[in-house]
């Protein structure tokens, strides 16, 4: 494990909250292209708000797509510079809510991107509303009596839905330990191999801790992960060179 | 259609301004069917993929706008299209398109109304596809061609302007001059070389400065007020530099017609028809309706009485420009057609009762 993060994501401009997975997630993410031998075909496609913040504190190619639209962009991207490693990057109100439709037909169509979605069950940036993963009475700013599924239904499980699908790669990862955050690591690489190999849609989920919105420390957010959140949303992987394990 | 340059064939408008795209070099076309333009995406279904380009029919015309984004960004010469409810659904992307400097070729084929409104041909669009471009302080270059051949030329102009400038540019078409077969010949080819361009992403060799594509003003350089210098400069140029118009008799005419697209040319014929009973009829046709054509209304007569606008909507939308753009010295008239391609005889008959001081009805504007 390397003790020093890729120096192009070291340029002292980071703006994440303390206790925030972002950092650790991109940090998986630019080490793997580093020793994959890919740090100079990385293009990577962010979405607004909190995920928009590497564009400033990481120096290496970015598209800054509207919000929910990341992964028509990285499409865009992608089939204009086949050679290149097109990542989009985007949280889960933006693949699961607004950007629905996209994260459906890119699956559908297999489209040749790696995918990560940080799932920390709040919309971050706009002050902790509900979001598309926010859990069974979970208390966020637009569900001060706690999300109520017979009015905002289930909390949406991703892997559920793309194991019917054809694509190439499917897992999910979290930061909440050094073992975890390897093995997330190691789903990203997965991505990125499947996409050099020309083998299509990948999509690895991350859970992420949101202390700022959560109301917690940075310790009791990780406690929070391993007692509540990892029951709902199971870690692992889901779909391996496009056959469902 | 075979690659020989200069060729010259009959064709239908949108099939037309598709095999123009491929000329002009672009090679990524990504949108979703809606009358009347479909035939720019069933063309491009097979001939994209016959010079090597990129077409995808996409789930709706969000992920149409927002691949061209991505591609564009990546130094592709693009395209998308689409028409009235479907380019309602385009704002959002030009806005952001407008925000991150990115150049990109769209086109909206009006059709009537408002909703789901009709198939046919009307000009409708024309407030919103000059007004409009999506939230904020947008605003895109709008080129309106009149015929087969001028719409070939003008997507060849659209890909000048928008790397030019770094900005988008709207064709806006209308059902009519789409689906109308006409003679045209095509301009030489165009190669487009997708690592031209120094700005476009392509992966950050090491050591060398990262290219970053942002639509987040406080994230441009000097901040907001950086953003807003570029943008206030690079709009500021545009509106000086890219008026285009054509002018018929506007230096001698009592009554002078404003009009773009298939109404203009039938305001063209109604100026040759006024002339042989006497009536000095002249014409300013757009060419670009963004920037409007403010220069073209001082080469007007002093002896003109009152403007008309020729119109296929329901509203004078041309009204608020041609205010501005005549100082509102003049009285302006509007015939407005809708649904129906306006007719020579009744613009003359207009003309004359206005002349007569006999069209109230048809009054928009009194200074």
């Amino acid at each position: 494990m390397n003790l020093k993060a890729p120096e192009f994501m070291m340029n002292g401009k980071t703006s994440f909250c303390p206790g925030c997975g972002h950092g650790i997630i991109g940090r998986t993410l630019f080490e793997n292209a580093v020793e994959m031998g890919y740090e100079e075909k990385l293009i990577t496609v962010v979405d607004v708000a909190c995920c928009s913040l590497f564009m400033y504190s990481t120096d290496c190619d970015f598209v800054g797509a509207a919000h929910g639209r990341v992964l028509p962009t990285a499409i865009g991207v992608k089939r204009s510079r086949k050679d290149n490693l097109v990542v989009a990057y985007h949280g889960d109100g933006a693949a699961y809510s607004i950007g629905m439709a996209h994260t459906m037909w890119s699956a559908i169509r297999n489209e040749n991107i790696t995918v990560i979605v940080v799932n920390n069950q709040v919309f971050g940036m706009t002050g902790g509303q509900m979001a598309p993963t926010t859990l069974n009475g979970q208390k966020t700013t637009s569900t001060p009596l706690g999300r109520d599924i017979n009015l905002s239904g289930s909390p949406f499980d991703v892997t559920k839905v793309l194991k019917s699908f054809d694509i190439a790669y499917l897992a999910r990862g979290s930061v909440d330990s050094p073992a975890e955050i390897s093995k997330t690591k190691k789903y990203i690489a997965n991505g990125i191999k499947n996409q050099m190999e020309g083998k299509g849609f990948s999509l690895i989920e991350v859970l992420s801790p949101c202390p700022t919105n959560w109301n917690v420390t940075p310790l009791d957010a990780i406690k929070h992960m391993n007692e509540t959140v990892k029951n709902v949303f199971a870690l692992g992987e889901f779909i391996k060179d496009g056959v469902v394990l | 259609m075979n690659k020989k340059s200069n060729d010259s064939v009959i064709m239908k408008g949108n099939e037309a301004l598709a095999e123009a795209a491929i000329r002009a070099g672009c090679r990524f076309y990504s949108g979703y069917p809606i009358t009347p333009q479909t035939e720019v995406l069933e063309y491009l279904s097979w001939r994209m993929p016959e010079v090597g380009g990129e077409f995808i029919q996409t789930e709706d015309e969000l992920a149409g706008i927002n691949m061209i984004y991505g591609a564009s960004a990546a130094g592709e010469r693009v395209l998308t299209s689409s028409a009235g409810p479907g380019f309602s659904l385009l704002q959002e992307g030009i806005s952001y398109l407008v925000a991150a400097d990115l150049p990109a070729v769209i086109i909206d084929v009006a059709r009537l109304g408002s909703g789901l409104g009709d198939i046919f041909q009307s000009q409708s669009d024309y407030e919103l596809a000059t007004k409009g471009n999506g939230h904020g302080d947008t605003m895109v270059i709008t080129l309106t061609p009149a015929s087969v051949q001028e719409t070939v030329e003008f997507v060849y102009l659209a890909y000048e302007l928008s790397e030019k400038y770094r900005h988008p540019v709207l064709i806006l078409s209308d059902a009519a001059i789409g689906q109308m077969m006409e003679g045209v010949t095509f301009p030489e080819l165009s190669e487009h070389d997708i690592n031209k361009y120094d700005w476009s992403v392509k992966g950050r060799k090491k050591g060398s400065e990262p290219r970053k594509i942002t639509n987040v003003s406080y994230f441009c350089e000097g901040g907001y007020y950086g953003y807003e210098a570029i943008y206030a400069d690079k709009i500021k140029k545009i509106a000086e530099n890219e008026q285009r118009w054509e002018s018929i008799n506007v230096e001698d005419a009592e009554i002078v017609t404003v009009a773009y697209g298939i109404s203009s040319r039938i305001c063209k014929e109604a100026t040759e028809l006024a002339r042989e009973s006497g009536l000095k009829l002249g014409l300013i046709r757009l060419k670009t309706a963004t920037p409007f054509p403010v220069k073209a209304f001082d080469e007007i007569s002093k002896d003109c009485k009152a403007l008309l606008l020729v119109e296929m909507s329901i509203s004078a939308q041309l009204k608020s420009d041609v205010v501005v753009a005549s100082k509102g010295k003049l009285p302006i008239y509007a015939y407005l057609s809708s649904v129906d391609v306006p007719e020579s005889e009744k613009v003359v008959e207009i003309a004359n009762k206005i002349i007569l001081d006999e069209a109230k009805e048809e009054l928009v504007y009194e200074p």
